[in-house]
């Protein structure tokens, strides 16, 4: 089955649109914000939307590759790049309400509630890493790391793994979301198995 | 009969959540515009209007000096930000389910060390109480709070009249347990029904109440109807809701949250800043209802109530009997 190529300038539309959409939910968000619509605890209610969408964000970056696999199209991978940084951007948002609204940048209480919060140590690692590949997510990074680049970006599976049990840790009782997240994320992981058992035993040798 | 239908002139001087609404500067015109709307469509959606405003004022109602005088939180939040698993883990759902719980007739079983056991109705009960507005500030586990004033009676005079035994040392409240009407017990989110218990000095102490209101009128049924327990020093989940069981023990009796995550949540659950849940900090909360810039408040030890109950846990490790 021949498949027409998109033209460069198709593609460049395509990006501009996919781009628009991924700045809908922040913009719902704030205009929410803005119109006094986020309810009764403001806060928790950023928290778990901008979590939402980074753990979402996540899951479609991680689906891009699947899809090249299953379609035979090298499309999906042109927007692995700005879906992931998408990722970055809504972590964020998450993290900015965290300093900014829960702990109104005051260092003293931060310094007193980390320590309290695991899960919250386990976000800021799984940030930290996230912006790791962020910043190493362009062209000019990507040619001077060589192989290199690909081991550090494989960083992506454990930070999704760390985004769930961030999930799981905070969430009291009703464990439907992040077990709707957990098996997504299964399931993408699944499709890298063979990566990822490489990945770790090749650690296991150079150890 | 104490709860009435509407009157048309009221003369007690409680809480009345239209004035309250009126004088308050935190709720902007636009918030009211939105809370307006929003119960519109959720009306429209097949709400029973009853449900989310319970409306009937209560009547004979007495100011408490225990009340604690700080602005309270919007009837709005107050009504649609529940913990009450019975209808749906999420803070919304019971405000959209709680229509499907009968609260007339309601009968309250009385049991154990007591003098006078029985089934009572609860218009029986009320009949002998004197109901009185109490400002409280609630304190979740969660880590939020917000400042409710409550309807209702001491616990003590309650108890007092049951006649307890010399054996009596705890109390054990249990909630309705019926899932056609409670549709979140359908789901084992947690054992049912929900147990909770105090130790007989807690409950015998001035502050613990009994409430079949707030802001003036009738228990909402999200809020617990149409009796439920206030224990303001302690985290929320210990008030136990739509209570059907009093039951005095010699023992102590065991509480649902305990028997689930016994690890997260103790018996006796004070409100304590220094002493933080297993998963994250106690040492602030979120206020309900505060505009988005403003600072967590500082978590009081015992939510502020100290000078009352401190003395009760003297001598005790409030790390281990956390």
């Amino acid at each position: 089955m021949a498949r027409k190529r998109l033209s460069k300038v198709q593609l460049g539309i395509l990006k501009t649109v996919v781009f628009a959409v991924c700045l809908l939910p922040i913009s719902l968000i704030i205009l929410d914000a803005v119109n006094n619509l986020l309810g009764a605890d403001p806060i928790q209610t950023l928290h778990f939307r901008t979590g939402d969408w980074t753990i979402r964000f996540l899951l479609i970056t991680l689906t891009m590759t699947p899809l090249q696999r299953m379609f035979g199209s090298s499309l999906p991978i042109r927007f692995r790049r700005m879906l992931g940084l998408f990722t970055f951007f809504y972590a964020s948002m998450h993290l900015l309400v965290w300093l900014v609204l829960d702990q109104s940048l005051n260092i003293d209480n931060m310094l007193e509630d980390v320590p309290e919060s695991p899960y919250i140590i386990l976000g800021l690692l799984a940030y930290s890493m996230l912006l790791a590949l962020a910043v190493t997510s362009t062209i000019g990074m990507m040619r001077r790391m060589g192989s290199s680049w690909f081991t550090l970006h494989k960083l992506i599976y454990l930070i999704a793994v760390m985004g769930v049990v961030h999930f799981f840790w905070l969430t009291k009782l009703d464990y439907s979301e992040p077990v709707i997240y957990a098996v997504l994320l299964v399931v993408l992981l699944a499709f890298r198995w063979n990566v990822i058992k490489e990945f770790f035993v090749a650690k296991v040798k150079v150890a | 009969m104490i709860i009435k239908k509407p009157a048309l002139i009221s003369e007690n001087d409680v809480t009345p959540r239209a004035d309250f609404d009126n004088s308050r500067a935190l709720i902007s015109a636009s918030r009211r515009k939105f809370l307006l709307q929003s119960s519109t469509a959720m009306l429209a959606g097949g709400l029973a209007p009853s449900t989310l405003w319970a409306g009937n004022k209560i009547e004979g109602v007495k100011k408490s000096p225990l009340s604690i005088d700080v602005p309270t939180t919007p009837y709005e939040y107050v009504t649609t930000y529940n913990n009450f698993y019975e209808f749906g883990t999420a803070k919304g759902d019971p405000a959209v389910n709680a229509h499907l719980l009968k609260t007339k007739p309601w009968s309250v079983t009385v049991e154990g060390e007591v003098g006078k056991p029985g089934v009572y109705d609860l218009e029986d009960i009320l009949k002998r109480q004197q109901l009185e507005e109490r400002i409280y500030r609630l304190r979740c586990v969660e880590a939020w709070s917000m400042v409710v004033p409550w309807v209702g009676f001491s616990l003590a005079n309650l108890i007092k009249q049951m006649e307890p035994t010399s054996k009596a040392k705890y109390v054990e409240f249990t909630t309705l347990y019926d899932p056609e009407q409670m549709p979140g017990q359908k789901s084992r989110s947690l054992k049912w029904p929900y147990t909770e218990g105090l130790r007989m000095d807690e409950a015998m102490n001035p502050l613990t109440l009994m409430a079949t209101g707030l802001y003036g009128e009738e228990m909402p049924n999200q809020n617990g109807a149409p009796l439920r327990l206030i224990v303001p020093w302690k985290y929320g989940f210990k008030s136990i809701k739509s209570i059907v069981k009093i039951r005095l023990m010699e023992h102590m009796p065991k509480t649902t949250w305990n028997e689930s995550v016994g690890r997260e949540y103790g018996f006796y659950a004070n409100v304590n800043p220094q002493v933080p849940h297993p998963r994250w900090s106690q040492s602030r909360e979120r206020v309900i209802g505060a505009p988005l810039f403003t600072p967590k408040r500082d978590t009081e030890m015992f939510n502020g109530y100290g000078e009352q109950v401190a003395s009760l846990y003297k001598g005790m490790d409030l790390k281990r009997f956390f």
